[in-house]
C-alpha cells in the first residue's frame, strides 16, 4: 500500500512539498488540523514563518497531538521553519515561539540576513552521487549539532541538513529546485 | 524564464543571490499567509504577534491616503528602519510606479520585497520599473491576466490583485481574480499554438508567459489578493477564488479591535476551506472597518498601472 504522507498545510512552502510528494507516487494530505494527522503515516513541515507555523499550531489545537506523533515516533522532515520548529533549541527566536525538540540543534533565526542575502549553491550530501543544487531563503544556520546528530550536508562549514532518529531537517529548500532525491530518500527511510 | 539572472547576481563562493528561483522562493514560502499594512513599530509587533507572514510598511494606510490626497509618495527611510528592527519576519515596503530611484533607496536598505504600487501616485504613466535589474524581489498589482504577465516579464515574482484599496470592499478583488483564474483556465484549454499567439496578442503579453500558462495551467509566480480585505469571511472569499495568500491593508487598524481582527484573519486564510472554524474565528471581532461604495470614487486606483 501507499505510504500516507502529511505536509503541514498552516501557512509556508506546503504546495512545492505536496507536488514532488505526488510526483514520487505516495498519496499526500494537507494537514490543518488533529483529526487530520491522525489519518497520515509521515509529515512534512515545510518553510514559512516559523512564529507564525508556531501559533496557528497552538490555535489549531496541532502542537499536542503533533509531539505526541513525533513522539511516537513518526518519521517527519522538516524544511527551514520546520527544521526550526523541530530543533531543541532557537536563537533570535520569539520568546513564546514553541520548540518541538526532536534534533539535538542550535538554530539562529535570519542568520543569514534579509531575503538580498538569500541564495542558491550546490551542495555535497553524504549518499548522494551529484551535488544537490539548494535555495536558502532568509535561512537559518545550524550553531551546534549535537552528539547524537548526523550531519549529512554543509554549506561553507555549517551543517544544512541532519538527521536524528526518524526526524530529517534541512536549512535550505528541497522542494523549491526540482530535484526528488532528499524526498525519495526520506520517503525510503520511513 | 526561470534562471534569467538580474544583472547584479552575485557570485560568492559558487552562491548566487538575487536568481529568479531565490526571489519566486520567499513568495512560495508566504503563502498561506497574511502580510499587514503597518505604520509604525507598535503596528508592527501587533501584526507579529498576531500571526502575519510579513508587514508592509508605509506611512499612511490606504484609507488615509484617499481621505488625504495629495501626492503618495516611498515611505521615510528612517521610519521603514524601525518597523524592520522591531519585528523578525520579512518586511515590504512600497514604491511608486515607475520610480526605480526610490525601489533602489528601498534595495538599499534591504527591504525583503518591494511593492511597485498602485496605492501611491505614479510617478511615470509609460514604463513600469525594471525588475531583473535588482536583487530584491518585487510585487506588483494587476487587474487582469495581460497586465500580471506584463509585470511578471518586467521581472514582479510575485503578482497580488489590485482590488480597490482602502475600501473595505472587496467586490474588485472578486472581480480581479476571477479575470485571472478565468483566462489562466480557458489559456490552459486552448486547442492549438495558433490560439495562444491570439491571446497573447488580446492580452497584451509575452508570448512565452502565454505559453508556459498552457503548458503548466498555472500562473507562473505566486498569485495573492489584496485591496478591500476586511472580514475574515473575505479573506476565505479570495482564498477559495484562488489567491495563495492575503494583503490586508486598512481592514486591520481601521477596524474596531485590530489585534482580535488580525489574529482571525490570519486563522480564516489556513482554515478558509472551513467554514465551522470559520463560524468560531468570526464571532465578536467588533466593528470592521466602515466600507465605501466603489461607484462613488473619484480616484479609482485599481486604474494606475499599464
Amino acid at each position: 500500500m501507499k505510504p500516507r504522507v502529511g505536509v503541514l498545510a498552516l501557512q509556508g512552502g506546503f504546495a512545492a512539498h505536496a507536488a514532488i510528494l505526488h510526483r514520487l507516487d505516495v498519496r499526500v494530505d494537507e494537514i490543518r488540523t488533529a483529526e487530520q494527522l491522525a489519518a497520515v503515516d509521515a509529515l512534512v513541515m515545510p518553510g514559512g514563518e516559523s512564529t507564525t507555523m508556531s501559533m496557528l499550531l497552538e490555535r489549531s489545537g496541532l502542537l499536542e497531538a503533533l509531539a505526541e506523533r513525533l513522539d511516537g515516533g513518526m518519521g517527519v522532515l522538516g524544511t527551514c521553519a520546520g527544521m526550526i520548529l523541530l530543533a531543541a533549541e532557537v536563537v533570535d527566536g520569539r520568546a513564546d515561539q514553541h520548540s518541538l525538540g526532536m534534533v539535538d540543534i542550535t538554530v539562529r533565526r535570519n542568520a543569514y540576513g534579509t531575503q538580498i542575502e538569500s541564495f542558491e549553491a550546490d551542495i555535497d550530501v553524504d549518499g548522494l552521487e551529484s551535488p544537490f543544487h539548494a535555495v536558502f531563503i532568509r535561512a537559518p544556520v545550524v550553531e551546534r549539532a549535537g552528539p547524537g546528530v548526523e550531519v549529512l550536508a554543509r554549506h561553507e562549514e555549517r551543517p544544512v541538513l541532519c538527521r536524528s532518529g526518524r526526524a530529517t531537517v534541512a536549512a535550505f529548500h528541497p522542494e523549491l529546485s526540482g530535484d526528488e532525491r532528499l524526498h525519495a530518500r526520506f520517503l525510503a527511510d520511513l | 524564464m526561470s534562471g534569467t539572472p538580474s544583472s547584479d547576481t552575485a557570485a560568492n563562493g559558487g552562491a548566487a543571490t538575487g536568481t529568479t528561483l531565490v526571489k519566486r522562493g520567499l513568495a512560495e514560502m508566504l503563502k498561506g499567509g497574511v502580510i499587514m499594512d503597518v505604520v509604525t513599530p507598535e503596528h508592527a509587533r501587533i501584526a507579529e504577534d498576531a500571526g502575519a507572514v510579513s508587514v508592509m510598511a508605509l506611512e499612511r494606510v490606504p484609507s488615509d491616503i484617499r481621505a488625504h490626497g495629495g501626492v503618495s509618495r516611498m515611505s521615510d527611510p528612517e521610519m521603514i528602519q524601525s518597523i524592520m528592527a522591531a519585528v523578525s519576519i520579512p518586511v515590504m515596503a512600497k514604491t511608486r510606479i515607475g520610480h526605480f530611484a526610490e525601489a533602489q533607496i528601498l534595495q538599499a536598505l534591504a527591504v525583503d520585497y518591494v511593492d511597485e504600487s498602485e496605492v501611491l501616485t505614479p510617478a511615470d504613466e509609460v514604463h513600469h520599473i525594471d525588475k531583473w535589474a535588482f536583487t530584491v524581489p518585487f510585487v506588483c498589482g494587476a487587474t487582469n491576466l495581460g497586465e500580471a504577465l506584463r509585470r511578471i516579464g518586467e521581472g514582479a515574482c510575485m503578482i497580488r490583485s489590485k482590488g480597490e484599496a482602502g475600501t473595505g470592499n472587496i467586490v474588485e478583488a472578486v472581480r480581479h481574480l476571477r479575470s485571472i483564474t478565468g483566462d489562466i483556465r480557458r489559456i490552459a484549454a486552448a486547442g492549438d499554438e495558433a490560439e495562444l499567439f491570439e491571446w497573447a496578442k488580446q492580452l497584451r503579453a509575452p508570448l512565452p508567459l502565454v505559453q508556459e500558462i498552457s503548458d503548466t495551467g498555472v500562473l507562473p509566480v505566486p498569485l495573492f489578493c489584496a485591496g478591500g480585505i476586511a472580514t475574515p469571511a473575505d479573506a476565505s472569499l479570495v482564498m477559495q477564488l484562488g489567491a495563495e495568500a492575503a494583503f490586508v491593508g486598512s481592514g486591520i487598524f481601521k477596524s474596531s479591535n485590530p489585534p482580535k481582527m488580525a489574529s482571525a484573519i490570519v486563522e480564516a486564510v489556513t482554515h478558509y476551506r472551513d467554514p465551522g472554524i470559520l463560524a468560531k474565528i468570526s464571532s465578536g471581532l467588533g466593528e470592521a472597518m466602515a466600507g465605501l461604495e466603489t461607484a462613488g470614487l473619484t480616484t479609482k486606483m485599481a486604474e494606475r498601472g499599464w
